[in-house]
C-alpha cells in the first residue's frame, strides 16, 4: 500500500530540511568569498576556514540539516525528499523578494514556478517505495504502535 | 616563437574544462554519499520508531553503529570539501545551481539503480522539473 500520507511532524523535518540548506550554503560562500585564493598546494588553509563565523554558522545550520536529512531519509525515499530540499531555494527567493524586498527577475520567477510545480507532482505520490523486504520493518512498527 | 609567448601571468579566469571538473567532483562525491546514507538510514529503519522505542540516545546509537551511513558520510565530507574549494574559485550562482540541479537527476537515476526506488514518470517529471527550476532560480 503507497504511504500518502505523512505526519504534520514529518513535514516540519521536510520544512526543516528545506531552509537550512540554502541558508547553510549561503553563510559558506559568504565566508569563503571573504578568504584568500586556496590553493591545492596548501590544502590546510581549508581546515583553518572552518574555523571562522560565516563558515562556522554556516556548518552549523549544515549539522541541523543533516540531522532532519536523516530522519527523513528514515521514512522516505530519496528521490521523494530532495525535491523537497530544492524548494527550500523558492523559500530563500520569497524570503528576499518580500522581507529584503529585492526584485526577482521574470526568469526566477519561472524557476519558482517550475520547482513548486515539481515538488508537488513528488508530494502527490507516494513517500515511500514498499519493497517485501521492508516486512519487517513494518511488523516491528506495528508491535511499537500497539504498545 | 617561445620568446614571444606573453611573460605576464594569466588573469584570474578559471578555465571552463577546469569549473567543469570541480563541479563534477561536487556531484559525483554527492550523489555516492547520499545513496549511501540513504541505503543506510533505509537499513536502519524508521528513526521516529526507534526513537519512540528506545529514546534519541537509541536513535543516534543506531545511526553511529551503521557501517553503511560512515561510508556515506566519508564521500558527504569529499563532497563538502569540493564544494568549499570550488566556492574558493567560482561564484555561488554557477556552482549552487549546476552541482545541485545536476545532483538531483544524478540522484534519481543512482536512487533507481542502487536503492531500487520505484522512480515513476511522476519523479522524472519532478527532477527534471525541479532541475530547471533551480537552474534558472539560482543563475
Amino acid at each position: 500500500m503507497p504511504q500518502h500520507s505523512l505526519t504534520p511532524r514529518q513535514y516540519l523535518i521536510l520544512g526543516l530540511v528545506a531552509v537550512s540548506a540554502p541558508l547553510g550554503d549561503s553563510c559558506l560562500s559568504r565566508g569563503m568569498a571573504a578568504m584568500p585564493a586556496i590553493t591545492l598546494a596548501h590544502p590546510a588553509s581549508l581546515v583553518a576556514a572552518v574555523f571562522t563565523p560565516w563558515i562556522a554558522l554556516g556548518i552549523a545550520l549544515l549539522i541541523g540539516f543533516f540531522a532532519s536529512y536523516l530522519t527523513a531519509l528514515s521514512w522516505a525515499d530519496l528521490t521523494f525528499v530532495l525535491p523537497a530540499t530544492a524548494f527550500g531555494y523558492v523559500i530563500i527567493a520569497l524570503l528576499a523578494r518580500f522581507w529584503l524586498n529585492e526584485s526577482i527577475s521574470i526568469e526566477r520567477w519561472a524557476g519558482i514556478l517550475l520547482i513548486t510545480l515539481g515538488v508537488g507532482f513528488v508530494a502527490h505520490g507516494p513517500s515511500l517505495t514498499q519493497h517485501p523486504a521492508v516486512e519487517t520493518e513494518e511488523a516491528r512498527e506495528q508491535e511499537v504502535g500497539t504498545e | 616563437m617561445i620568446n614571444s609567448l606573453p611573460t605576464v601571468p594569466l588573469p584570474p579566469v578559471i578555465n571552463p574544462w577546469i569549473a567543469a571538473a570541480m563541479i563534477a567532483m561536487i556531484v559525483l562525491t554527492s550523489t555516492t554519499g547520499e545513496v549511501l546514507t540513504a541505503a543506510a538510514m533505509k537499513s536502519i529503519g524508521d528513526l521516529d520508531v526507534i526513537r519512540a522505542h528506545s529514546g534519541l540516545k537509541g536513535a543516534i546509537r543506531a545511526v553511529l553503529t551503521s557501517p553503511l551511513f560512515f561510508a556515506g558520510v566519508f564521500f558527504l565530507a569529499l563532497a563538502f570539501f569540493s564544494l568549499l574549494f570550488a566556492l574558493n574559485h567560482l561564484n555561488l550562482s554557477l556552482v549552487g545551481p549546476a552541482s545541485a540541479s545536476l545532483t538531483l537527476v544524478t540522484n534519481a537515476v543512482a536512487g533507481k539503480i542502487f536503492l531500487k526506488e520505484n522512480v515513476d514518470r511522476r519523479r522524472w517529471t519532478a527532477a527534471v522539473l525541479v532541475c530547471v527550476g533551480v537552474y534558472l532560480l539560482a543563475h
